[in-house]
């Protein structure tokens, strides 16, 4: 699903040029459901954003589902993120004068999906978050975790071919934590690539794999035993 | 631009987002309103100047006798200067080929006039038929004075729409005897003039039964010629300059003398208005372009602290899949809708105000019917719209072009 073969990334820092990701080789099958951990400033952040079309590399290659992601122009770009990745954040990033229907609605209208079939889609997805009761809620009338799930359903309702969630615990407790990567696990099950990047153990420990990252490179790729969020 | 689904993105957009929506809205309208307001005010000062000088006919001279400041030919100065019909006959025959109508006119201030038991004081004026024409006098009954009741000293009377008024009321007053000077004066017409409402409270009567009422005097007061227009503006400066310098011989006045006699024509009374009326369409339009400015500047900032309030969420439609080009799209179409509807308000809501003005400012403001032709409302309008366009297109464009991650990072 994703192949990635020596791939090296700078910053530009006034004079100085930051060496962030150091040569990155690394291959995702489909259906894992794999953890990337590292500490602050490990890149960890830059190579999900580096996946996930929202930056560039400058070394190496990047191929995702037979498709050789090399730097693109924007619209291209934004055509290939709405068909082929769906984004978590950690800050949620939901629409705030959107409710939640709405928000979930918005990767479909940018497909091009007619009006009545996005609602009943996006519909369908919210439910499977366990949230269609809350569709005409703003999110600030949402829990974090209520909110989170929002996001999930986003970037579930465009049937994407993997789904990047960046610390998508970041922000909640620890109860809800688990909720949401109990959801997380369930999309997995049902056949969904997903990567996770977390610097919590206890969440990483969720994944079937884990890719330890450090200073720019790779120092541990190891298939665990899940366990079960909840 | 007429897919239906993006129309509905955008009115949900501008309907969730009132208080964006209203500062853009009010920037605009109010930018309209003023420039219409400002313009129609302008245009209502100009309106009651032109009316204010169209009130004479054109091609017109006044010939007033004053008093001599300077000694000449024996005589002293500050000697009274008078034209009587001798003057009068000579300067007609004289400038028989310039001159198309012309009448003495003898004013009497303030005279008691009476009809049964109303009274009032009114101007009267002894002038002869060509001073119809001079002042531009419209007859509603009756007719005008004429050379036979010149020629026979009729005690006739032609009198205002407000003298009527004042003495008549509704009763019909042609062919009803007036009191004026221990006399009885026939009325044989009512008049009325746009020149305002002084200009409707005077009495004509014939100059000639002015003078003999005045002892037999032969004083014609002033003069009043109106030329042929054939002559032209060149033609008529020529024709003041050789009547100035004949009155002058004639009188014995210096011609060096700027008091003696005053001549003053409306040709060149109106190149002086004509100057100080564009000068007064120049200083409109430049208030009115200055409003648009600021009104432009106005939407501006307003574009750019949209985009930028929108940073954050256009970087979340751009991670979901929009393209920049449909981000730069959004943001104008939604721009030019606002400013298209609240244009279109401002303009109403400033042609009403002036509308409901109508000539309530004429008496205090000289504004008179203040009006905005619709196409420069439209204009205005228009001009807001392009603007408020580019000042959105262009952060809209680099809110396209900065990296999602960017965007999603911005707090």
């Amino acid at each position: 699903m994703i192949k990635i073969k020596n791939l090296h990334k700078s910053y530009q820092m006034g004079k100085n040029s930051l060496h962030v990701l150091k040569g990155i080789d690394f291959e995702v099958k489909e259906g894992e459901l794999v953890a990337i951990m590292g500490s602050s400033g490990s890149g960890k952040s830059t190579l999900l954003n580096i996946l996930g079309m929202l930056d560039n590399y400058d070394e190496g290659s990047y191929e995702l589902g037979e498709v050789l992601i090399k730097k693109m122009d924007e619209t291209k770009a934004a055509k290939y993120r709405n068909k082929f990745l769906g984004f978590v954040f950690q800050s949620f990033n939901l629409i705030n004068y959107k409710n939640a229907l709405e928000n979930v609605v918005l990767p479909l209208y940018y497909q091009g999906v007619s009006r009545k079939e996005r609602e009943e889609k996006a519909l369908k997805y919210l439910d499977d978050v366990g949230l269609k009761e809350w569709a005409t809620h703003l999110p600030t009338e949402l829990s974090g975790g209520q909110k989170q799930r929002v996001a999930i359903a986003r970037a579930m309702v465009g049937e994407p071919k993997v789904l990047l969630a960046d610390e998508p615990t970041g922000a909640l407790d620890s109860k809800t934590s688990k909720e949401v990567m109990d959801l997380i696990q369930k999309i997995n099950k049902a056949g969904k690539t997903i990567l996770v990047v977390t610097h919590e153990q206890d969440i990483a420990e969720m994944c079937s794999r884990i890719v330890k990252l450090k200073d720019g490179v790779i120092v541990e790729d190891k298939k665990i035993r899940q366990k079960k969020a909840l | 631009m007429f897919n239906r689904d993006r129309w509905l993105e955008i009115f949900d957009t501008i309907s969730k987002n009132k208080l964006r929506t209203s500062l853009a809205g009010v920037t605009v309208a109010l930018g309209i309103l003023i420039f219409v307001v400002l313009y129609g005010l302008g245009n209502g000062l100009e309106n009651t100047f032109e009316k204010f000088f169209k009130d004479d006919q054109l091609n017109t001279i006044w010939i007033n006798p004053g008093r001599t400041s300077k000694p000449y030919a024996g005589f002293e100065s500050n000697r009274r200067i008078e034209f009587d019909n001798d003057d009068y006959a000579d300067i007609a025959e004289k400038f028989n080929f310039f001159i198309e109508g012309m009448t003495p006119r003898i004013s009497l201030t303030g005279s008691n006039i009476s009809y049964k038991l109303k009274s009032n004081n009114f101007s009267v004026r002894g002038v002869g038929p060509s001073h119809q024409k001079n002042e531009m006098t419209i007859m509603m009954q009756g007719r005008y004075l004429n050379d036979a009741d010149i020629l026979n000293k009729e005690r006739y009377v032609v009198i205002g729409r407000l003298v009527k008024q004042d003495l008549f009321g509704d009763e019909d007053p042609i062919g009803k005897f007036i009191n004026g000077g221990g006399r009885t004066w026939k009325v044989i017409g009512v008049y009325q003039d746009d020149g305002g409402d002084n200009e409707e409270r005077i009495i004509y009567a014939p100059y000639t039964t002015i003078q003999s009422i005045q002892r037999g005097s032969d004083n014609v007061g002033q003069i009043i010629i109106s030329y042929k227009p054939e002559i032209g503006f060149d033609g008529a400066v020529e024709f003041e300059k050789q009547i100035k310098r004949y009155i002058k011989n004639r009188k014995k006045i210096d011609p060096t003398d700027p008091r003696g006699v005053f001549i003053r024509s409306a040709s060149s009374d109106l190149k002086e208005n004509e100057d100080f009326s564009s000068a007064l369409k120049m200083i409109i339009t430049f208030v009115g372009l200055g409003t648009l400015l600021a009104g432009v500047i106005g939407i501006s900032n307003i574009m750019v602290y949209v985009v930028r309030e929108r940073t954050k969420e256009l970087g979340i439609r751009k991670a979901i899949g929009a393209t920049p080009k449909s981000i730069v799209w959004m943001v104008l179409q939604e721009s030019i809708f606002i400013t298209t509807i609240s244009g279109y308000i401002g303009l109403f809501i400033g042609v009403l105000f002036l509308s409901s003005l109508g000539n309530a400012l004429e008496e205090d403001f000289y504004i008179l019917d203040p009006y905005v032709d619709l196409n420069t409302g439209i204009f205005a309008t228009f001009m807001l719209i392009v603007f408020g366009g580019i000042a959105g297109f262009i952060p809209a464009r680099r809110a396209a072009k900065i990296k999602p991650i960017e965007a999603l990072n911005d707090k």
